[in-house]
C-alpha cells in the first residue's frame, strides 16, 4: 500500500509501487490539468509538487510526474495544479493571466506549478530565482518573455515574506489554499502511521533512486516491477564534513548538494556550474549514485566525481567494498559491480588550499540540455608547479573517463601555455569520440581541447588568454 | 483584451484530446511503423499482436473499407502501407486493445519483412533521378538573362536550412465515438477539421454529413497539424466504424517525432548580380525543396518560396525555380511560414555573401534594395509597402549606429567574447495562396436572454482567434464580451472549413462573423425603430443600449433581442466571406496572391563565446507593422513567440536523420527547442501604426506567421560576431547555426593569426567578386 497526501485528500492506494505518479494522477484521480508533453522529463508539462518533512520542516519541491514512481512519494504531499485551485484564480495563476503568459495553454500548469514551487521554497525572493524555478518548462508558443514578466510580478508578492515561513506566509496571504498550513501536522501522523518507510522487497535487482535515468529508460517495465527504492532512505541521504573528508549519501539528490554548505565552502563555484546540469525538478530527484550508475559516458556528476578522485563503498547488504569511481566503468555501461551491490557511501577529500577545482560542459542548448563534451579538472599547484592532476572528460569515449595520462603529464609541469598546449595533445590520445546526435567527432575533439583551456583560464588569470585562443589543437 | 482561455489555462481546466472524458468501453489504438525507410513488403506478421491480452483487432491495409488513402493536394499517400513503405515510421499496422498499455505492447511484437530499396534523403540526389512530387515551377519578372551584363557584382552560392520539429507540446491525437445510423463522431487535435473529416470519411466510406469533427482547441499546432492530424483521425475513425466502439490514440511524443513531417529542409543555388552604387539587378535562385516521401502540403509550400523569394526587397529581373523533391523521410508539412522563411533566408545569404565579399555591413545593401510602393513582386502583384517605413523607424528608434559602434568598442575590448548585429526586413503576404481557401463561414445565434453564440471553422490553438471572434461579435452588437461565448469548431455547424493557417485565420473567420453580426445588427436596429416610433437611421447600438440621435433609450440589449424574437425576427445569421481581389494565373505565374503584406524590421544582437562556441542572444528589437491592431496583447505575444521559434531555428534545433532516412533526434532529449535561458535577454517591439486601407480585420493585420522571420537575424548576427574573431572564418551558410558550426566556424582556417594570411585570401576573394 502507498499512503501519501494528493492535494487535500488522503490517498491509500494498492496500485504498484513502480508505476507512475502522472499516470495515477491523470487516469485513476482523473485530475487533467496535470498535462503529458514527453514522459522524460524534459518539458515540464507534468509537473507536480511535492512536500516532504525535512528535519521536522516541511519542504516542497518541483517534481516531473512522468518519471516519478508511486514508491518515492509514499508518505509525502502531492500538489497538483488542482491543489492549489482558489475559488478565483489566485495570485499566481493571475499574474499569468495578466501577463498573457499563456497561449495555447498547454504548458501552463506546468509553469503554473513550478512558479508555486518558487512561492513555497525558501530562497530569495528575486527574479532570478523565479526564473530558475522554471528552467524545466517549456513553452512552444510565448517565447517566455510574458512567462518572465509574471515571474516578476510573482516576485513582487513574495518579497513582503521577509523572514517568515514559507507556507505560513502563502496561506495567511491568500497566495495558496488555506489547506496547506495543515499538512505539516497531517504529514508527521501520516509517517507515524505508517512507522517509515514503504515495505521493500528484501532482494532483487531492480535499484531506483530519484527515478529520472530509469524511467526514461524502461518505463513500461517498471511499472509492474519488484522495484526497491533506495530514495527516500534517510540513511544513504545527507553530505557531511569529516576531518578532510567529505561523505555524501548516494541518495543525496543534486539539490541537496547544492543546498549544503560543505560543497559551497569548497568549491564557490558550484551553483553556477550545476545550473548547466537537466534542470530545477530534475535536480530536485536526480541522485548521485543514480548519476555513476547510469554509467552514461556523460554523466555530469560521474565527470565531476572522477575529477575529485571519488570512492565508492558498495555493499550487497552483508558485505561492503570500497571502488575507485573511475574503477567502475569497464566498458560502454558495464561496470565492475555486481547487481546485488548498491552504493551505500560516497566519499572524497576535500581540496585544500592550493587546489583548485572547475568544470566544463558545452551542450546544444546551454541549459536543460545533455552535454557534447564535458570535462572537470582538479589541480594542486605549489610554486607555480602542479603537483597533483585530475582531468576527466565525457562525450568523448564509450565511459566517463579520467584522463589518466594527461593528468601523469601534467603533474610536475607549471602552468604555462605550452604545458596546456602539449596536455591537449596527450588529451587527443586518450580519447575515442563518436559521431552521434551531439556532434561530430571531430567537433568533439575540438571543443574538449576548447573546453580543457577553458579549465586553466578560468583557474590561473596569468594566462594569456589570446595565446591559447589561437593555438591550434587537434 | 486577454486571451479569453487565460483562466481555465491556468486552473488546468482546459480541455484536449486527452482530457475528453472517456466513454465506457473505449478502445486504444497504437500504430505500428515501418523499420526501414523505403523498400517492397515482403510480409507482415502480426499473429502474436492478435493474440496478446486485451488486443481486439489488428488493422492493416486490407481492413479499410473506403479507400486506402488520406493525401490532400495529390492522392499519393496511403493510410496504412501496403505494398511499398516509403519512410521510417510510417503507419503498417494498427493495434486497438481494450487499455493503451495492451496496445502498445502488442505493437512491439510486430514484425515486417521488408525487401530494401535504395533511400534518398537529400533533394538534391531526388532531383537528379528525377523523383518529384509536381512539376516544378518557376516565376520571373524582367529578364535575368540578359541583366547579368548590366551588373557589376555578381555573386553565387548555395544556402541551405534544415528543417523543424514542431513540438507543439500536446502530442498528436484523435478519439472517436460512433453515434446511431453508421455516423462517427470525431474529436481531433486538428488545424484543419475539413481535413480530417474528409480523409475519416474516404477510408470508412462514409459521406461527409455522417461524420462530425470537432475541436475544442490545442496545445499547439504551428502547422503540424493542418494536413497531419488527418492520419491518427482517419485511423481512429476506421477502427470505430468497424468495432462500433469508441477508439482514442493519443500519440507519444517519440511515436509523434518518428513518424510526422516537419518544416522543408531546403538546398538552394543563388546568383545575384549588383550594379555599381549595390542596387539589386538581378536575382536567380533555384530551390530544391525536401518534400519527404510524399505530397501532403508540399506544392502548395513550395509556392509560397516562390512568393517570398526576394523577401522586402524589390529586384527588376528575376528568375525563380522550385522542385519539389520525393525523398524518403515523413511527408514534410506546414509550419509556420510555409515556405517563405526558406527563401527568406536565400536571398539573405546571397546578400551577406555580397556583403563579406566587399568588405561592408550587409545593413547597407538591405536598406538601398527596400521594396518601395508601386514595385513589382516577382509574381506580379504591385507592392503597398511599409518597408523603408519599418527600417527607418528601427534604425533610429533602436540607435543602431550607436549599437554598431558599442559592439565594434567591446570586439575590440574582448578576447573571448564578440558581438554581432544583424537587420532583418520581412515582408511576408497574407492569404492563401490557393485562392479557393479564402473563404470562411460564420454562425451566430442570439438567444433571447441577450447572450451570444458564434461558431466559426476557426481553431484556438494558442493564437487568439477566439478573443479575436468574440471581439469582433462584442464591438458590432456593442455589448459586453461576458454575453459573447465562442463555440468549439465543429464542421456540423460550420460546413467546408478552410484549416487554421496562413495567418489568415482571425481575418477570415472575424470577416465573417462581422458579416453575421453585422445582418442581426440591421434587423435589430429596425426593431428598435419600430418599438421607438423613430427612423431606422437615427438608431445605433452603443454600450448595451439603443441609442436615438446619440441619446439613451432606456430600450436595452437584452429587451431588444428578446422584443425581436416576440416579433419574429431572426436574431440568428450564417454568413459567408470570400476575400476580394485575390486571384492568381497559375500558367502565367502571375496574379495578386495576396490580400496585403506585414512588414517589419528586426535588429539582433548576440554573443559568442569564441572559447566554447557557445552564444546568448542579447537583444532583438523590432518594428513591425500592425496596421491596427485590435489586440495588442495577443499581438505582443504571436511576434514574441514566433521570434523565439524563429531563433530556435537557426541556432539550435538539428533534425537528424541518418543516411537510412532514420530520425536520429526522435525525442525531447536530443531535439532542442528553446528554453527560458535561450529566449533573447530582451525582445522590444514597436508598433509602425499604419493607418492605410486593408483588407485585415478591423485593418488589424495578421500577426502568426510573420515574425517568425525575425528570427534569421540570429543567424546572421551570429555569422558576423563569429567574423569578429576570425574575419576569414569559413561559414557555409547552412542554417541552423549550432554550437558545433560556430566551433567549427571560428577555428576554420584560415586562422586570423597574422597579416599576410589575410591580405593573400582578400585578394583571392576580390577576384570572385568582379564580374
Ligand atoms: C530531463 C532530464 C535531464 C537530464 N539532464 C542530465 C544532465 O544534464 N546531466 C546528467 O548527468 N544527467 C542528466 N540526466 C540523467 C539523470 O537525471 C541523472 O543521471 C541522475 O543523476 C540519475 O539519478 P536518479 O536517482 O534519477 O537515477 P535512477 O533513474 O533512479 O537510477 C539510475 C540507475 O542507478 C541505479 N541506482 C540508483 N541508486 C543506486 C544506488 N545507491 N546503488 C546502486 N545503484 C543505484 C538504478 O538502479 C539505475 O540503474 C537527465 C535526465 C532527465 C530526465
Ligand atoms: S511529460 Fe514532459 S516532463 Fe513530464
Ligand atoms: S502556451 Fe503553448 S506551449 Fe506554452
Amino acid at each position: 500500500m502507498i499512503n501519501f497526501i494528493l492535494n487535500n485528500n488522503e490517498i491509500n492506494t494498492d496500485r504498484p509501487a513502480g508505476s507512475l505518479l502522472l499516470d495515477f494522477i491523470r487516469y485513476n484521480q482523473h485530475l487533467m490539468g496535470t498535462k503529458i508533453g514527453c514522459r522524460e522529463g524534459d518539458c515540464g508539462a507534468c509537473t507536480v509538487l511535492v512536500g516532504d518533512l525535512e528535519n521536522g520542516e516541511l519542504q516542497y519541491r518541483s517534481f516531473t510526474s512522468c518519471l516519478t514512481p508511486l514508491g518515492n512519494i509514499h508518505g509525502k504531499h502531492v500538489v497538483t495544479v488542482e491543489g492549489i485551485n482558489m475559488d478565483d484564480l489566485n495570485p499566481i495563476q493571475q499574474c499569468m493571466a495578466d501577463a498573457s503568459a499563456t497561449q495555447c495553454g498547454f504548458c501552463t500548469p506546468g509553469f503554473v506549478m513550478s512558479l508555486a514551487g518558487f512561492c513555497l521554497s525558501d530562497q530569495d525572493a528575486n527574479q532570478q530565482n523565479a526564473v530558475a524555478a522554471i528552467d524545466g518548462n517549456i513553452c512552444r508558443c510565448t517565447g517566455y518573455k510574458s512567462i518572465e514578466r509574471a515571474a516578476g510580478k510573482i516576485t513582487e508578492l513574495m518579497q513582503q515574506k521577509g523572514n517568515q515561513e514559507a507556507v505560513e506566509f502563502v496561506t495567511a496571504n491568500n497566495i495558496l489554499p488555506g489547506y496547506f498550513a495543515s499538512i505539516k501536522e497531517r504529514l508527521q501522523k501520516l509517517s507515524l502511521a505508517l512507522n517509515g518507510e514503504l515495505n521493500q522487497p528484501a532482494s532483487t535487482a531492480q535499484f531506483a533512486g530519484g527515478g529520472t535515468d530509469l524511467y526514461v529508460q524502461k518505463p513500461e517495465e517498471l511499472k509492474e516491477a519488484n522495484v526497491r527504492f533506495l530514495y527516500n532512505k534517510d540513511v544513504l541521504k545527507g553530505i557531511r564534513k569529516t576531518g578532510n573528508k567529505c561523505f555524501v549519501g548516494p541518495s543525496a539528490t543534486v539539490t541537496d548538494l547544492q543546498g549544503s554548505e560543505v560543497m559551497r565552502q569548497y568549491f564557490p563555484n558550484f551553483n553556477k556550474q550545476v545550473k548547466l546540469i537537466s534542470s530545477t525538478p530534475i535536480r530536485n530527484m536526480a541522485t548521485i549514485a543514480g548519476n555513476f550508475i547510469n554509467a552514461s559516458p556523460i554523466g555530469d556528476f560521474t565527470i565531476f566525481f572522477l575529477a575529485l578522485n571519488a570512492t565508492l563503498v558498495l555493499s550487497d547488504g552483508n558485505k561492503t567494498r570500497e571502488l575507485p569511481l573511475h574503477k567502475l566503468y569497464k566498458g560502454y555501461k558495464t561496470l565492475d559491480k555486481r547487481p546485488e551491490e548498491f552504493i551505500e557511501q560516497i566519499w572524497f577529500e576535500l581540496p585544500g588550499k592550493n587546489t583548485f577545482f572547475n568544470f566544463e560542459k558545452v551542450s546544444k542548448r546551454t541549459h536543460l540540455d545533455i552535454a557534447s563534451v564535458n570535462t572537470a579538472i582538479q589541480l594542486t599547484v605549489v610554486d607555480g608547479t602542479i603537483t597533483e592532476a585530475h582531468l576527466s572528460a565525457g562525450g568523448v569515449g564509450p565511459i566517463p573517463k579520467l584522463l589518466e595520462q594527461t593528468s601523469e603529464f601534467l603533474r610536475g609541469r607549471a602552468v604555462t601555455e605550452e604545458v596546456i598546449n602539449d596536455a591537449i595533445d596527450i588529451a587527443q590520445s586518450e580519447i575515442s569520440p563518436i559521431s552521434d546526435a551531439r556532434g561530430t567527432s571531430g567537433y568533439k575533439r575540438l571543443l574538449l581541447g576548447q573546453l580543457i583551456k577553458a579549465h586553466f583560464i578560468a583557474l590561473f588569470p596569468h594566462l594569456q588568454v589570446k595565446k591559447l585562443l589561437l593555438s591550434h589543437s587537434s | 483584451m486577454k486571451n479569453i482561455d487565460s483562466k481555465t489555462h491556468t486552473r488546468g481546466k482546459s480541455i484536449y484530446l486527452d482530457d475528453i472524458p472517456l466513454l465506457q468501453g473505449t478502445l486504444f489504438g497504437a500504430a505500428f511503423g515501418s523499420p526501414i525507410a523505403h523498400g517492397i513488403i515482403r510480409s507482415l506478421n502480426i499473429s502474436v499482436a492478435e493474440q496478446m491480452p486485451g488486443v481486439i483487432k489488428v488493422f492493416t491495409a486490407k481492413d479499410v473499407t473506403g479507400e486506402n488513402q488520406i493525401g490532400g493536394i495529390i492522392p499519393d499517400e496511403p493510410l496504412l502501407a501496403e505494398h511499398e513503405v516509403d519512410f521510417c515510421g510510417m503507419p503498417v499496422a494498427f493495434v486497438v486493445a481494450q487499455s493503451d498499455d495492451a496496445a502498445r505492447a502488442a505493437v512491439k511484437t510486430i514484425t515486417i519483412d521488408i525487401e530494401p530499396l535504395p533511400v534518398i534523403t537529400d533533394p538534391r540526389e531526388a532531383k537528379a533521378r528525377g523523383e518529384l512530387i509536381v512539376p516544378p515551377r518557376t516565376f520571373s519578372l524582367g529578364n535575368v538573362d540578359t541583366a547579368w551584363q548590366a551588373c557589376e557584382y555578381i555573386f553565387e552560392g548555395i544556402a541551405e536550412t534544415n528543417g523543424q520539429e514542431h513540438l507543439y507540446i500536446e502530442t498528436q491525437g484523435a478519439y472517436v465515438i460512433p453515434q446511431e445510423n453508421g455516423a462517427l463522431k470525431v474529436y481531433s487535435s486538428t488545424q484543419g477539421p475539413t481535413a480530417v473529416q474528409r480523409a475519416s470519411c474516404r477510408v470508412t466510406g462514409l459521406p461527409m454529413h455522417l461524420v462530425e469533427v470537432e475541436v475544442t482547441r490545442l496545445g499547439g499546432g504551428f502547422g503540424g497539424k493542418e494536413d497531419q492530424a488527418n492520419t491518427w483521425a482517419a485511423l481512429c475513425a476506421l477502427a470505430a466504424h468497424r468495432l462500433r466502439k469508441p477508439v482514442k490514440y493519443s500519440l507519444h511524443r517519440m511515436e509523434d517525432m518518428a513518424m510526422t513531417g516537419k518544416r522543408h529542409p531546403y538546398s538552394s543555388d543563388y546568383k545575384i548580380g549588383f550594379d555599381k552604387d549595390l542596387k539589386m539587378v538581378a536575382y536567380e535562385a533555384t530551390f530544391y525543396q525536401n518534400a519527404g516521401a510524399a505530397a501532403d502540403l508540399s506544392p502548395a509550400i513550395m509556392e509560397r518560396t516562390l512568393l517570398h523569394c526576394t523577401n522586402s526587397y524589390f529586384i527588376p529581373n528575376v528568375k525563380a525555380t522550385a522542385y519539389s523533391c520525393r525523398t524518403h523521410l515523413p511527408p514534410n508539412t506546414a509550419f509556420r511560414g510555409f515556405g517563405g522563411p526558406q527563401s527568406m533566408f536565400v536571398i539573405e545569404s546571397a546578400i551577406a555573401k555580397a556583403a563579406d565579399t566587399l568588405g561592408i555591413d550587409s545593413a547597407v545593401i538591405q536598406k538601398k534594395n527596400l521594396i518601395k510602393t508601386g514595385d513589382e513582386f516577382p509574381f506580379g502583384q504591385k507592392a503597398v509597402s511599409e518597408a523603408a517605413e519599418c527600417w527607418k523607424k528601427a534604425e533610429q528608434l533602436y540607435e543602431v549606429n550607436s549599437i554598431r559602434e558599442g559592439i565594434k568598442d567591446f570586439n575590440s575590448k574582448n578576447q573571448i567574447y564578440k558581438k554581432g548585429l544583424a537587420l532583418m526586413p520581412v515582408c511576408f503576404g497574407i492569404s492563401f495562396t490557393n485562392t479557393a481557401m479564402n473563404q470562411a463561414r460564420s454562425l451566430v445565434h442570439v438567444y433571447f436572454d441577450g447572450s451570444v453564440s458564434v461558431s466559426t471553422g476557426a481553431v484556438e490553438m494558442g493564437q487568439g482567434v477566439n478573443t479575436k471572434i468574440l471581439q469582433v461579435a462584442a464591438i458590432v452588437f456593442s455589448i459586453h464580451p461576458d454575453r459573447v461565448k465562442v463555440q468549439t469548431t465543429s464542421t456540423s455547424r460550420i460546413a467546408n472549413t478552410s484549416p487554421s493557417a496562413a495567418s489568415a485565420t482571425a481575418d477570415l473567420n472575424g470577416k465573417a462573423t462581422y458579416l453575421a453580426c453585422t445582418r442581426i445588427l440591421e434587423r435589430l436596429k429596425k426593431v428598435a425603430a419600430e418599438e421607438l416610433g423613430v427612423d431606422e437611421n437615427l438608431i445605433e447600438l452603443k454600450d448595451e443600449y439603443v441609442f436615438v440621435n446619440n441619446v439613451q433609450s432606456d430600450l436595452d440589449w437584452k429587451k431588444l433581442v428578446n422584443t425581436a424574437h416576440l416579433k419574429r425576427v431572426g436574431i440568428s445569421e450564417h454568413a459567408n466571406y470570400a476575400t476580394p481581389e485575390i486571384y492568381f494565373d497559375k500558367a502565367k505565374e502571375k496574379g495578386h496572391a495576396f490580400s496585403y503584406h506585414v512588414y517589419g524590421t528586426a535588429v539582433t544582437v548576440v554573443t559568442v563565446d569564441c572559447l566554447r562556441g557557445i552564444y546568448e542572444i542579447d537583444a532583438v528589437k523590432v518594428v513591425h507593422d500592425f496596421g491596427t491592431s485590435m489586440n495588442p496583447a495577443i499581438d505582443i505575444g504571436q511576434i514574441e513567440g514566433g521570434i523565439v521559434q524563429g531563433i530556435g531555428w537557426m541556432t539550435m534545433e538539428e533534425i537528424i536523420y541518418d543516411k537510412e532516412g532514420k530520425l536520429r533526434s526522435n525525442a525531447l532529449s536530443t531535439y532542442k527547442v528553446p528554453d527560458i535561458y535561450s529566449a533573447p535577454k530582451e525582445i522590444s517591439i514597436d508598433f509602425l501604426q499604419s493607418d492605410k486601407d486593408n483588407l485585415a480585420i478591423f485593418r488589424s493585420k495578421a500577426v502568426g506567421e510573420p515574425p517568425f522571420m525575425y528570427g534569421i537575424g540570429t543567424y546572421f548576427a551570429l555569422r558576423n560576431a563569429i567574423k569578429a574573431f576570425n574575419p576569414l572564418a569559413h561559414i557555409p551558410f547552412n542554417a541552423p547555426m549550432t554550437p558545433e558550426k560556430t566551433l567549427l566556424a571560428l577555428y576554420s582556417n584560415p586562422q586570423p593569426l597574422s597579416k599576410e594570411i589575410k591580405r593573400k585570401d582578400e585578394e583571392a576573394v576580390t577576384s570572385v567578386a568582379i564580374n
